[in-house]
């Protein structure tokens, strides 16, 4: 019995990972204060994380906690501390869209489902173990243009931080 | 089952961002659907055995941590006029 559980240790945590970061998501719509919505990402966050451990791609797993968690989520969290604004937003949590907005969730889950499903699924190569060189050759020769592209993105990200910072700073004084 | 997964996680993000009224929680519901992208990404990537998956979420990455940097002092400056995190409250926003 415990072998068993053993040996199928992997899939048992992929769908015990995947079903939390499924209800971390949920509660994410359900939750009022920010701040416990942003403590259901973090742990959203985790457990797509721990899967993307379990896939063997730990690099990916390693950023996604570096920078998604360490970077952005502190970030928001910092920014939800320095807002301690009481408002309609706390009490009131839904939006008058609500009805049309779950309809049409719930057509858009069916719409991508079944072209998931019955479309053109590419050929399951078995386990393919990831390298993390053959990744790194191709990042830096193939992709190289994306590479800068993204260095030109964060700069343009910068100077609009700046930008926002400045016209915010001359509107008030 | 993880692609499942991933279709579930974008629309429940999507779904946030329509229905909550709070800015905040909308830019986060914003940041599960990157990440549900991010997941079906590496599962594609996994399927195929290809590096183009894993380059791609390398950038989003890039990406979301830019988009996060100029949207936090976006927010900032909408609530120091107004004081609210309602996002009804700025509907004079609209052109």
């Amino acid at each position: 019995m415990i072998e068993t559980m053993l040996r199928n240790l992997d899939t048992l945590l992929l769908y015990v990972f995947a079903l939390s970061a499924l209800v971390g998501a949920a509660l994410m719509l359900v939750l009022r204060h920010p701040m416990q919505v942003a403590m259901a990402l973090i742990s959203t966050m985790v457990f797509l994380g721990g899967i993307y451990g379990l896939l063997g791609v730990h690099f990916i797993a390693a950023f996604q906690v570096l920078i998604y968690v360490g970077a952005v989520m502190v970030f928001m969290v910092y920014v939800i501390m320095l807002l301690d604004v009481r408002d309609p937003s706390f009490t009131h949590r839904f939006s008058t869209l609500l009805i049309p907005a779950v309809l049409g969730g719930a057509l858009l889950v069916e719409l991508i489902g079944y072209a998931v499903w019955f479309g053109k699924t590419a050929p399951a190569a078995a386990t393919v173990s990831f390298n993390l060189q053959q990744f790194s050759v191709a990042f830096l020769s193939d992709y190289w243009l994306h590479f800068e592209l993204t260095s030109v993105l964060l700069l343009a990200a910068v100077v609009a931080a700046i930008a926002v910072i400045k016209a915010g700073k001359k509107h008030h004084g | 089952m993880l692609l499942a997964l991933s279709i579930a996680m974008f629309a429940l993000g999507l779904l946030g961002v329509i229905i909550r009224r709070n800015l905040l929680v909308m830019l986060m519901c914003m940041e599960l659907m990157l990440n549900a992208v991010n997941l079906s990404l590496v599962t594609f990537a996994q399927q195929t055995g290809t590096a183009a998956g894993a380059v791609l979420v390398f950038l989003i990455f890039v990406v979301a941590a830019a988009e996060i940097a100029v949207a936090i002092p976006i927010v900032l400056l909408l609530v120091r006029q107004k004081r609210t995190l309602a996002a009804d409250a700025y509907t004079d926003l609209k052109g």
